[in-house]
Formats: C-alpha cells, sequence, structure tokens
C-alpha cells in the first residue's frame, strides 16, 4: 500500500505513521530475539526494562551461536526440517494438483461424493486426528534405515518419514488447486485432446504452466506449515534422531536454568531459512496471496 | 485424405434431458457442410460429438464407412477450431501449431517443416515466435486454423470461428476460409450464426431446430425452396413476411381468404386438393416478390413501421392488420420517397409465394 498521489499531505503524513507504528509492532519480537541471541543471560535480564533491550549495546558475544550447535545439536535438527519440508511439500504439490486435476478438468462417477467428502475434511482440525493418527503409526511396521543397513521396524514411531506421509496429501492444497483449474477454460483441454493428448498430457502440458500462482501459493503455504511443524513430531516422535528444529528448542528449557540467550541464537536460526525464502520469493508470495483471493 | 462421413440416427442426452434427437446424415468427401439454428439447438454438441470430446449417447458415427463412436479424438484425425480459439497461452505461435505432431513424436525435422509450411499458407511466419496475447483477434483465428491444418485431418471443424470479429475482419476471413479449403478440398463441417457466412461458403446447409434437422440443401435449394414455415423463416434476410389465411373458394377455384385482408380470398396457383376446405394456411412472402402500391390499388394495406436503406437496396417493413410480424418489401425505383408512419398498399406475385400447411410444411407447388 503506498498513500496516493492525490491525498492532502496531513492525510499522507497519518498513513506513513500508521504504517511506521505497525512496522514497529511487527518488528519488535524480531529485533529483542535478534538483539537478545547477542547477549548473555545476566545482560538480557539487565536490559529487559530499557530501550536497550531493543539495540545491541554493552558486551556482544557470539556464543550463544556456537553453543546452539555443539550443545543443542541445531545443525542436525535442521538438516531433518530441510528434509522432512522439501520432501513433504514436492510430494504434496504432485499429489494435490493431480487429486485437483481429477476433480476439476475429469468426469467419472462418485466426484460429487469426493467433493463433498473434501469440503467436510477442510473443516477438521489435525489435533482431533493427531491421537487417533498417532495410535495407528504406533503399530505400522516400518522401513528403518539404522547402522546395520535397511531393516524393518515394528511401528512408525521415530522415524523421518512418519513426519512427511501423513501431511502429503491436503485437503486445502487439494481445494486452493481446485478452485484454480476450475477456472481454466474448458477449451484448452478439448484443443489438446483434438491434438491428440492424454489426460496426464493435458495435465501436464496445459494445466500446470497455465498455474504457476496456485504452485506458488500452495508451495508457501505447505512449506510454512511444514516448518513450524510442533505437535504432531511431540507426539510421534520421541528420540532425538528423526528430530525436527520446532521441537529441537526444548531441550533448553529442560536444564534448571533456562539459557534465554541461546534459545534466541536458536530461534533467529530457524527463523532465518523461513525469511530468506521469503525475500527471495517475495515478489511471488504477494502476487499469490493476491491471485487467490481474487479466485476466491 | 477428405473422409466421408455417416451420421445414423444419432442421440445424446444430459442425464435425462434429450438434446440431439436423432440426426441422420451423410456427407461426402471434400464437402463444405454448414450448421446453422436458433441458439441451443445443439449444433457445438453434434460437433463436439463429431469429434470425440462428447460420448454418443446412441446411434452410428461412421468415418470412411468404419465406426469411430468409441475412438478418441486424436484417432479421428480432425482438426477443430474453437470459437474461443483456445490457443496455449503459454506456448508461443509455432508451439502451439507444432503442439499436436510433438505428441504424436514425430521427428524434430519434420515438425518444423511442416510448422513452416502451415506460417507460410497463413502467412504467419513473422508472428512465429509470438504469445497468443501479443496477437490480433484475425492473427489468433490463424494460428487456430494453422494448429488444425498442420496435422492434415481427414475432417475440418469450425464452431463459429468468427463470430469474435469485427466485421471487415469476418469477411476477410471468411474469404481466405473459403480459398483455403478450395486448396486444401477437405471435409469441412461449420458452425455458424451469420447468415452470409452459410451461404456463401457451404455446399450444403443444414438447418437445425430443437436437436432435430429441419432441412438440408444447397444455399439456393433452401433460399428457393424451403421445406417448412421454419427453415423459410430462418434463410434470408430480411426474413421471408408470413400472412395467415384459410382456405376458401373463390370465382376462379380454390385459394385462400388472408386475415390480414378481411378474410378476402385470392386465388392460388396449382392444385391444392390435399388440404382440406376451411383449413388453416400461411403464406410466406420473399422481399423481392413484394411491391407497394397506392392503398387502394390492392386488397392489402398497412403502416410503413421501418425503412432499412443499406445502400445498394432499401426494405420497407409494412405492419398489416392480424399480421404478427411485419412483412418485409424491397423496394427498387421509384418508391424511395416512402417514409415510416406512411400508410401504403401492398401486392405480391402470387406465383412464387410459398404456401405452408397448419403444420407448418411447405405445400407449394415450387417446393421440392
Ligand atoms: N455438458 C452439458 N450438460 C448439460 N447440458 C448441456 C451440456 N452441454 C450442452 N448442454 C445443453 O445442450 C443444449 C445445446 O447446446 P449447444 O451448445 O449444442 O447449442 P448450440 O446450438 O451450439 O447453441 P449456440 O448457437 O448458442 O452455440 C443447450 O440447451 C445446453 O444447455
Ligand atoms: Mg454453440
Amino acid at each position: 500500500m503506498r498513500p496516493s498521489q492525490h491525498s492532502s499531505l496531513p492525510l499522507r503524513l497519518a498513513l506513513y505513521a500508521l504504517m511506521v507504528l505497525l512496522a514497529v509492532v511487527f518488528m519488535f519480537p524480531f529485533l529483542f530475539m535478534l538483539v537478545s541471541s547477542l547477549k548473555s543471560n545476566d545482560a538480557i535480564f539487565a536490559d529487559v526494562s530499557s530501550w536497550r533491550a531493543l539495540l545491541p549495546v554493552g558486551p556482544l558475544t557470539g556464543a550463544n551461536y556456537a553453543n546452539a550447535f555443539l550443545r543443542g545439536n541445531i545443525g542436525h535438527y535442521l538438516a531433518n526440517s530441510v528434509l522432512i519440508t522439501v520432501v513433504s511439500v514436492g510430494l504434496g504439490l504432485v499429489v494435490n494438483s493431480l487429486a485437483a486435476f481429477a476433480l476439476a478438468r475429469l468426469e467419472w462417477r462418485g466426484k460429487q461424493v469426493a467433493l463433498t467428502l473434501l469440503v467436510i475434511l477442510l473443516v477438521v482440525p489435525f489435533e482431533a486426528i493427531s491421537v487417533p493418527l498417532m495410535l495407528l503409526v504406533a503399530k505400522l511396521p516400518g522401513i528403518g534405515f539404522g547402522g546395520d543397513g535397511v531393516h524393518v521396524v515394528r511401528s512408525w514411531l521415530d522415524t523421518l518419514y512418519v513426519q512427511v506421509l501423513p501431511f502429503v496429501a491436503n485437503a486445502f492444497s487439494i481445494y486452493l488447486f481446485h478452485q484454480f483449474f476450475r477456472d481454466i477454460p474448458k477449451d484448452f483441454d478439448d484443443a489438446a485432446y483434438v491434438d491428440g493428448a492424454t489426460p496426464l498430457q493435458v495435465y501436464i502440458h496445459i494445466i500446470v504452466p497455465s498455474s504457476r500462482p496456485v504452485f506458488a501459493t500452495v508451495t508457501i503455504l505447505q512449506a510454512l506449515t511444514m516448518w513450524n511443524q510442533y505437535l504432531w513430531p511431540l507426539i510421534a516422535v520421541p528420540g532425538e534422531g528423526a528430530r525436527p528444529l520446532m521441537v529441537g528448542m526444548q531441550q533448553f528449557f529442560a536444564a534448571r536454568q533456562t539459557a534465554w540467550g541461546e534459545v534466541m541464537a536458536y530461534a533467529t536460526l530457524s527463523t532465518v531459512p523461513v525469511l530468506i525464502a521469503f525475500v527471495v520469493f517475495q515478489r511471488w508470495f504477494v502476487r499469490s496471496v493476491i491471485g487467490s483471493g481474487v479466485k476466491g | 485424405m477428405p473422409a466421408s462421413l455417416d451420421l445414423c440416427d444419432i442421440r445424446k442426452s444430459f442425464g435425462s434431458t434429450e438434446i440431439i434427437k436423432g440426426v441422420s446424415l451423410t456427407i461426402a468427401p471434400g464437402e463444405f457442410i454448414v450448421f446453422v439454428g436458433p441458439s441451443g439447438c445443439g449444433k457445438s454438441t453434434l460437433l463436439r460429438m463429431i469429434a470425440g470430446l462428447e460420448d454418443i449417447t446412441s446411434g452410428q458415427l461412421r468415418f470412411d464407412d468404419v465406426v469411430v463412436n468409441d475412438w478418441d479424438p486424436a484417432r479421428r484425425r480432425i482438426g477443430m477450431v474453437f470459437q474461443s480459439y483456445a490457443l496455449y497461452p503459454h506456448m508461443s505461435v509455432e508451439q502451439n501449431i507444432g503442439f499436436g505432431l510433438k505428441l504424436a513424436k514425430k521427428s524434430k525435422a519434420e515438425i518444423m517443416v511442416r510448422v513452416d509450411q502451415a506460417l507460410s499458407v497463413l502467412q504467419l511466419t513473422p508472428l512465429r515466435h509470438h504469445k497468443p496475447s501479443q496477437l490480433s483477434g484475425g492473427q489468433r483465428q490463424r494460428v487456430a486454423i494453422g494448429r488444425a491444418i498442420v496435422r492434415n485431418p481427414n475432417v475440418f471443424l469450425f464452431d463459429e470461428p468468427l463470430s469474435n470479429l469485427d466485421a471487415a475482419l469476418r469477411g476477410q476471413m471468411r474469404m481466405e476460409i473459403g480459398k483455403l479449403h478450395q486448396h486444401l478440398k477437405n471435409t469441412v463441417i461449420y458452425v455458424t450464426h451469420d447468415q452470409v457466412e452459410a451461404m456463401t461458403l457451404a455446399d450444403r446447409i443444414v438447418v437445425f431446430e430443437g436437436g432435430v434437422i429441419r432441412q438440408v440443401g444447397t444455399p439456393v435449394e433452401l433460399y428457393d425452396h424451403p421445406a417448412n414455415r421454419f427453415v423459410a423463416g430462418f434463410i434470408g434476410t430480411p426474413t421471408m413476411g408470413f400472412l395467415s389465411g384459410r382456405v376458401a373458394a373463390t370465382a376462379q377455384g380454390e385459394g385462400v381468404a388472408l386475415d390480414a385482408a378481411g378474410g378476402q380470398a385470392i386465388t392460388l396457383p396449382g392444385d391444392l386438393r390435399r388440404v382440406a376446405h376451411g383449413a388453416a394456411l400461411t403464406l410466406g412472402l420473399r422481399p423481392e416478390h413484394c411491391v407497394v402500391c397506392p392503398p387502394d390499388q390492392t386488397m392489402l394495406s398497412g403502416t410503413v413501421v421501418m425503412l432499412e436503406r443499406l445502400g445498394a437496396e432499401t426494405f420497407a417493413f409494412i405492419d398489416l392488420p392480424a399480421t404478427p410480424a411485419p412483412v418485409a418489401v424491397r423496394l427498387d425505383g421509384g418508391e424511395r420517397s416512402l417514409v415510416a408512419g406512411q400508410r401504403t398498399g401492398l401486392r405480391f406475385d402470387i406465383e412464387r409465394a410459398h404456401i405452408f400447411d397448419a403444420d407448418g410444411n411447405s405445400i407449394s407447388s415450387s417446393a421440392s
């Protein structure tokens, strides 16, 4: 938003002031995190009730970051989270867009029922299914890649794929794809069928290239969800091997005295990848949110 | 190779509503067939069934005597041009035209040769790298045609291909499509709302109403010998005028008492023995077979409601009593002084009038 060139000066000033205020409100926690991650525990508490809490002043240290890696094992958790996010988003794009393609562009018996089920699934929160899902995966035999090579394990608990597979198919993603695909003129498909295309070729050559905005939207929403997973890994991944980034933070709270500086360093390191991704894809992000808004 | 087409009692239902109600038609190889009919009568649906984009509920569709009901569109080797053009928006002109060849796994070299050829036939070579959004309506239209001709199809299907163009461009593209057909000699089925397109392009016109064929014939046949009142009213601009009446005796023999003339009867030529005395009849009058005259010289008189001056010719629309729609008259020479609102008489050439019975079927001696 930019105040229009035509509005009067006081109005423009007021609008800018409002925007600055909003920016400060949103920046505040981030700034606090960033600054505190560079201070010792004592310094954080000494500064906490003054403006110094938001400025990098006093004795600064990189020890918190070193400890996040050494004591906190963040490198391992970070790698887990990246793997989980990339794989589940990648699989999700294929699976959900194909499902939406079948729902939006192909004729088959039972389609209406499937659509209704999809809408019902939209309103079921994950919390409601997390416990039954846990009971299910606890008893599913799976494959382990332990030190002694590939072997069968008795449960999915404590694996990376238990954090991926339940989230690949996603009702909301299918819904977003469906809404977008539905508005692409059917004549494109018909022209391609006349040109000799199969339904899969229509999907690959016609639908996907015309749908970049919705692929961007789903990528961003799904990636954020996966990156921020907390409840499910807390339930399904008790061990350290497959632990993701967000759950990894809890180790700093376990000790008698919480090391706030290290918590903040850890939090900064968890946020920075998202921030980088956001800056890189900012153009896409804004456009896709607008695009999905217009599409309803 | 141009294919012959056979439609045998083709039907189509969507749910419980029947849209195409038994269409039978034989199309010779290389023939240019035009489908016309009011909106919603099923022209596009039938075309899509021929293309293989819509299932055939019952009946048989044959290409060169082979039943193709279950063939998918690609196997039928048709080329189709959509009203919306449906150019793939993310592909360039040459990619659009070459897409079908690419799917058919033709070699790069062959694709290039054939795309180049299509581009040059349609004078699109300088635009080959443009995206559809960078083209004008007429250029998009040509790309759509290029996409259809490049695979050298057996049958060309056009669904109102020119309806999104302005009048001048439509005239030009109409000529180009005509020339293209003379050059390629493919079998063509062409759907249009435009009378001029239908009359100028067609070898034969098929007139549909409500999912059935009302008449098939050459443009001149349909104009001169419409088989029923629907076709008579549908073909020709301005439309044929209709006068209702009933069979009555006249001094000279059998005739018709016209409602518009307050029941005065006029003698009809030819044989009306098939029609019962007193039965309802309708006379159909082409504008060029009517003349205006002073009101006291004829039994038909009414008011001029509108004059349509087209430059080369002028039509007067005359409102007659007990007649639902004004009757169009082509004026030549003298009567150009006529003005709207004026009272005038109307005479017509009874020898050339079309006569329809109560069911709307033609009983004119001139009907074939
Ligand atoms: N997929 C469909 N499902 C249900 N009804 C349909 C479907 N497609 C077409 N119809 C109906 O079939 C009828 C004929 O449609 P069609 O498009 O063939 O008409 P048309 O003759 O091409 O009309 P126009 O001249 O306006 O293009 C219409 O009443 C339409 O509502
Ligand atoms: Mg149509």
